[in-house]
């Protein structure tokens, strides 16, 4: 199915079972410990061989040489897996750095050889044997000191550097201006799962139980990789523990694991260790950023200019934290810059919302900053630059644009009027209190999805693509689109996922999937309809699909009928026209937190968090919300906590393991409240729905630190804001 | 401006039922009775199809130390031969494939292998498997099941006290061990009197489960549901 | 993990008497952390007395009027102990400030004295560092420090001691018993117990090898406010920055002793003279010759601070 037009009615629109905040169909599984994950799959394999990776203990050089002598002998080793033995190896199209690295080391903690043994014990004491001797190399590992080496590179859907009329001028004019510079921290996506995969090979055909969000990206770089026929290998990844980004490439313990298989000739299975996945896997890389804004004293912005510095390995890409000021306020003179310059650091790349995320958590607080510049209330400030239409190409307007009314929606709810706006005027006994409010602001991104839908005579529809649940809600809200298409009640239907063997998805990433994929599941259902009307002799386009029941006129007939033994299959999926280039879909929100300062320790604890977002149909509001609390969360970390610290010396993260990279605990977080816009957008696909995943995340930081600056008076521009960095201009302790 | 109209999320739709409803229970029936509506079942590797049921380890490499235990798992008195160097984590998810207890971080710091050992919560992951001769362990697959969940268990999937799914055995063990911590008296960090009985309060129950990381940040709907089954709002 | 032997002790004097003729065997308790350090073979014995069936497990009245805390009483029921919560406060306050409900209730009160350090160079096998091998140099003086020592700390290692119970055993005069392999008993007074890493970090204690705690008792109680303030950047379930344990009295004297500044619960006795003068006046005298880094320099600062809000809650 083409979608190239705005959706008109459609079946979804009934809302029966689509809309409705229902609980997940995959949570008594999840709750009783029944959910398989990758590592998990007793039911599909028996007597497996367990790998352990060995890390580089350097960040650039080379291997001198391996000694595998005392590690081969260690008791239950069956076989290690290095560069030098593992054959020609290619590299996936999505990674930056080679997954099994030797002799050249490319990062630290890079997988250079997998000790496989009977048992995970034997394995991880195996791998203590293998002996390395490296060749140090110098490297680059200071952002802030390669910066200006940085060259143009274009993020994620954009150009490098855009310019619209003369910012300039424009801003040298102005009579209200602020020149800041900010620093977002690398950060981790730190994910509960970690990476693992069980590899089986049946001939020369192999199959992976893996933790991967991207099925068929994953098949081709697999593929890629060992260089064998796509058609050979197979992925699997029913349950996904949590993914952020991390998992949405082919990693080296999947790599490995198929390697390693191949050598013993039996089921090797391989979970990144911890401390390893911070320095072996991908991450958020860190920013600096400086954003210029020129107003008029009534508030009217008219140049806005947002510069980004960022790292990666040669050939990595961009963060794209400027994405956003492209497209968030109106003002005629306009500029950003990407300039990426090379480090030594592990791969950075996309974690939840890429470029937004670290973009907004920089540029909300230079609109908070401004507002107060300006004497502004910083909703009003914002509300007055609004734009309805894309303010790089006048041309394009947003499909659908409510922040004014998330902003209104939100203030209302949360108390806003009662905001003194001078810093460090309220307290509640040692408390400081602060309250802070920023944007929402993420790009719709859809992308092609397919699936297969099967009708059986005891009226089962069962549907199958490639769609990964990372905790998103996939499996419920795709039995919902299905329940609703074909009008039975949602126990109905049956969701597999995650299997190559099923027609391609959207897969889970850039808050794309969930739109995406229902609207595959939606055309393949189209299908589905039309086949069932034909068996049973209806007009496709009379027949009415409900309470399990065909329907035309008088006549009525059990769908279960159309089935008959052989039961009946249609498969199909959604591809996307220009519908995203006639119009800028985006989403939007507003966030609103409370924060308490500590007046002696300066620590920061946050007291209420409120959400609205806008963000097309909200497919299953109760999972929708559960998306956009968590990534509340997650920008509460990276607001207050999380960071990759870099050894400059050594070129490696530090705090490499849970203990010393911290993120949110329950005790971090408040109870939170979060509203959606009751909205539909038509542009978007036939479900008129859009992403909400990484919403919810952009922005939060910000709000935390313009709360921060209510509390103390104290502007802190360099993620994570900690305690150390406010002491110096906290008042004295009486 | 007209107030814009908001979608009904979990908390007012669930409030607004007051507890759970017919229709959950009668669909949680409906999903354990004729068809499972998630389906992950894949034809089985099948090149070694002669695994035991209950897999002893039967190595006996030179230099491996090698160690008997009995425990008791679920209600089931479990016998194992084990690498002295098995944690509890592993010798449940690779030797007795209850694989609900998860593997985080394998080093205390995340929460997700949380099980009950003789009433009291620990990480099953810093401790040796050797080390519990006689006790009487309880893992999340001894709480419930899919079609008879204990409380915590439907509260969590009423309150959508999760997303990924990985850290939730842990997080509800630890719930189900939180709530009798407080029955016994024990204080915790935010216990403003520490000679008076804690008192189950927001405050008290986030601090307390502190020690299960949940990445994807359910912990609003986390302690919503414990509340619930607490006795108390959230 | 190196492969070990295991076996389960059955009396205090066997178990340190085999410890001490058994090539690298090592006690374990709770086990939380041994455990996490051999995982990364920062541990590695190559025998394990497990030491839990000893019955160590009583917390008792002493005739001085003090109580008697076996070695075994696990962190939650040392923090719930009536007779703590009522006259050592400040105990109760920091074992439930530190770690997490799961950890406190296996890590025992031995095993929470003998935590090793939370460094992050420390914990990477693959980067240099004296008290894991030492004479290898201090990957940590230069990188990242911001968690580190600033008072006591030495040219060879700059690491903190964890543990939050180990601070108010300090302001308590909390003294160690252990049982020693050649039979005798004896006990070590906690100012005692922890080293400085001076040119030999890897030396944490007091003990010998072999040599077994069996209790900490505490002497008479002491009255007074008892307050324990840990800081940290996440609410729960994270090392201290810095903490301050304090017992003060109605007068205005009392006691404080600093965890998150120093290879050991850091007190300076004669530093407590200067209380009734106020938080600064103690902190000059407690941290005088602090050689901070550029990154934990905040910790002296921190100090002074947070000190200052525990008397300003002490008074009431």
């Amino acid at each position: 199915m083409k979608f190239e037009t705005a959706a008109t009615t459609n079946p979804i629109d009934q809302l029966k079972v689509i809309g409705k905040p229902l609980s997940r169909i995959d949570g008594p599984l999840k709750t009783t410990g029944m959910a398989p994950y990758a590592y998990e799959r007793h039911d599909v394999v028996s007597n497996p061989a367990y790998g352990y990776v060995v890390g580089s203990a350097i960040a650039k050089g080379r291997i001198a040489s391996i000694d595998l002598g005392k590690a081969k002998a260690a008791p239950g080793v069956l076989a290690i897996i290095t560069a030098e033995n593992a054959g020609k190896l290619g590299k996936g199209d999505r990674n930056t750095a080679k997954l099994l690295g030797g002799p050249e080391i490319e990062h630290y903690h890079q997988a250079i050889a997998l000790v496989v043994a009977d048992s995970f014990e034997q394995a991880r004491a195996g791998a203590e044997l293998v002996h390395v001797d490296y060749v140090k190399a110098e490297g680059a590992f200071d952002l802030e000191a390669v910066k200006d080496t940085g060259k143009p590179r274009a993020p994620f859907g954009g150009p490098a550097d855009t310019a619209v009329g003369d910012f300039d001028r424009a801003f040298a004019a102005a009579p209200v201006r602020l020149d800041a510079t900010y620093t977002t921290p690398d950060q981790a996506h730190a994910m509960m799962e970690p990476h693992a995969s069980i590899a089986a090979w049946n001939g020369d055909k192999l199959t992976l139980w893996t933790s991967n969000q991207m099925i068929a990206w994953g098949v081709g770089d697999v593929a890629k990789t060992l260089d064998i026929p796509k058609e050979n290998v197979r992925l699997v990844s029913s349950f996904v523990g949590g993914g952020f980004g991390g998992k949405l490439f082919l990693r080296s313990d999947a790599l490995l694991a198929a390697l390693g298989a191949r050598v013993v000739g039996r089921p090797v299975k391989v979970a990144l260790q911890r401390p390893l996945m911070f320095n072996n896997t991908t991450h958020r890389p860190a920013t600096i950023q400086r954003i210029r804004i020129g107003a008029s004293r009534d508030g009217k912005i008219t140049a806005i200019g947002h510069e980004e510095w960022s790292g990666n390995l040669p050939d990595g890409r961009a963060e794209g934290a400027v994405s956003q000021t492209r497209l968030l306020y109106a003002g005629a003179n306009r500029m950003t810059a990407t300039r990426l310059a090379a480090l030594d650091l592990a791969e950075g790349n996309a974690m939840r919302a890429p470029g937004e995320a670290s973009g907004m958590m920089a540029l909300e607080i230079a609109i908070d900053e401004m507002a107060e510049k300006l004497g502004l209330d910083p909703i009003e400030f914002r509300i007055l630059n609004d734009t309805q239409i894309d303010p790089e190409r006048p041309t394009r307007p947003f499909s659908q644009r409510q922040l004014t009314e998330c902003f209104r929606t939100g203030a209302e709810r949360f108390g806003w009027s009662k905001r003194d706006p001078r810093p460090g005027r309220v307290r509640d006994g040692r408390w400081m209190i602060g309250i802070g409010t920023a944007a929402a602001f993420r790009n719709n991104l859809v992308v092609k999805s397919a699936a297969r839908v099967r009708l059986d005579r005891s009226g089962i529809v069962t549907v199958e693509t490639d769609m990964t649940d990372i905790g998103t809600g996939s499996y419920t809200i795709i039995a919902q689109t299905a329940a609703e298409m074909m009008g039975v009640p949602l126990e109905k239907v049956v969701v597999r996922l995650g299997d190559s063997t099923f027609p391609v998805s959207s897969g889970s990433g850039g808050q794309f999937g969930g739109n995406s994929s229902t609207a595959g599941v939606y055309a393949a259902c189209v299908k589905l309809r039309e086949a069932v009307a034909q068996k049973l002799g209806f007009n496709s386009a009379e027949a009415e699909f409900a309470d399990g029941e065909v329907r035309a006129g008088n006549r009525r007939v059990p769908l279960a009928e159309a089935a008959a033994d052989a039961g009946l299959t249609a498969e199909d999926g959604v591809e996307f026209g220009d519908l995203d280039k006639k119009y800028q879909q985006s989403t939007f929100g507003a966030h609103f937190v409370e924060v308490g300062v500590d007046a002696a320790t300066a620590e920061i604890r946050v007291r209420r968090m409120l959400a609205v977002c806008a963000a097309g149909r909200i497919l299953n509001p109760k999972t929708a919300r559960s998306q956009v609390i968590g990534a509340m969360t997650m920008g509460v970390g990276a607001a207050l906590m999380e960071e990759l610290v870099v050894d400059k010396r050594k070129g490696f993260f530090v705090n490499h393991d849970l203990a010393a990279y911290e993120v949110p605990v329950h005790a971090d977080i408040p109870r939170q409240e979060m509203f959606f816009l009751d909205e539909t957008d038509p542009m978007s696909s036939p479900m008129k729905a859009k992403g909400v995943a990484e919403l919810g995340i952009c922005g939060v930081a910000s709000a935390v630190a313009n709360a921060v600056y209510n509390a103390t008076g104290v502007r802190v521009r360099d993620y994570p804001i900690t305690l150390d960095k406010l002491l110096e201009q906290m008042p004295d302790v009486g | 401006m007209v107030a814009p109209k908001l979608i009904r999320t979990t908390a007012e739709w669930e409030h607004d039922m007051q507890g759970p409803s017919d229709f959950e229970l009668s669909r949680r029936k409906m999903l354990l009775g004729t068809a499972a509506s998630v389906a992950f079942g894949a034809a089985p590797w099948s090149a070694d199809a002669q695994t035991p049921a209950i897999p002893v380890q039967t190595a006996t490499a030179p230099g491996i130390s090698m160690s008997k235990v009995s425990f008791n798992v679920n209600g089931r008195m479990r016998e194992l031969a084990l690498d002295t160097r098995t944690t509890l984590l592993d010798a449940l998810r690779e030797h007795l494939h209850l694989t609900g207890s998860k593997k985080g971080c394998d080093h205390g710091q995340c929460g997700a292998c949380t099980v009950i050992v003789g009433g009291r919560r620990i990480n099953s992951c810093l401790t040796l498997a050797v080390m519990h001769e006689g006790d009487s362990i309880t893992t999340i697959e001894g709480l419930g099941t899919p079609d008879n969940l204990h409380p915590m268990q439907a509260a969590f999937v009423k309150h959508d006290g999760y997303q990924c799914g990985y850290c939730t055995p842990g997080q509800i063990c630890s719930a189900v061990a939180v709530l009798d911590e407080v029955k016994a008296g024990i204080p915790s960090h935010v216990s403003a009197d520490l000679n008076a009985p804690p008192q189950l309060t927001n405050a008290e129950l986030r601090e307390r489960m502190s020690g299960n990381i949940c990445r994807c940040g359910a912990y609003s709907n986390i302690a919503e549901a414990i509340s619930e089954v607490a006795g108390r709002p959230a | 993990m190196k492969s070990f032997t295991y076996e389960r002790a059955r009396s205090p004097a066997e178990a340190a008497a085999t410890a001490a003729r058994t090539e690298g065997a090592r006690f374990i308790a709770g086990g939380t952390n041994l455990l996490d350090l051999m995982k990364l073979e920062i541990e590695t014995p190559a025998h394990l007395i497990d030491v839990n069936g000893l019955s160590l497990d009583k917390i008792e009245s002493t005739p001085e009027g003090g109580l008697r805390i076996g070695a075994l009483v696990r962190n939650t029921d040392l923090a719930a102990d009536p007779r703590v919560r009522r006259d050592y406060g400040v105990l109760s306050r920091a074992l439930v400030a530190g770690a997490s409900g799961q950890l406190r209730n296996k890590a025992t009160t031995a095993g929470n004295l003998l935590q090793r350090t939370r460094c992050p160079y420390f914990y990477d096998t693959n980067q240099p560092c004296n008290k894991r091998r030492p004479g290898s140099g201090c990957a940590a003086i230069g990188g990242f420090s911001r968690q580190h020592a600033v008072v006591g700390a030495s040219e060879a290692c700059i690491a903190t001691h964890p543990s939050d119970m180990a601070v108010a055993m300090r302001v308590l005069d909390a003294t160690v018993e252990t049982v020693r392999p050649d039979g005798p008993a004896r006990t070590i007074p906690i100012a005692d117990f922890h080293h400085l890493p001076g040119n030999t970090p890897d030396v944490e204690t007091a003990l010998s090898p072999g040599e077994l705690i069996t209790a900490v008792t505490l002497p008479k109680p002491v009255g007074g406010a008892h307050i324990y303030r840990k800081v940290r950047d996440r609410a729960s379930y994270a090392f201290a920055l810095v903490s301050v344990a304090a017992i003060v009295q109605r007068d205005g004297t009392g006691r404080v002793a600093l965890g998150g500044v120093a290879h050991k619960p850091w007190r300076i006795e004669s530093a407590e003279t200067q209380l009734p003068r106020g938080a600064r006046a103690v902190t000059a005298q407690l941290l005088s010759g602090a050689k901070p880094t550029r990154e934990n320099a905040f910790k002296l600062p921190l100090v002074e601070r947070t000190l200052g809000a525990v008397l300003a809650e002490a008074k009431g």
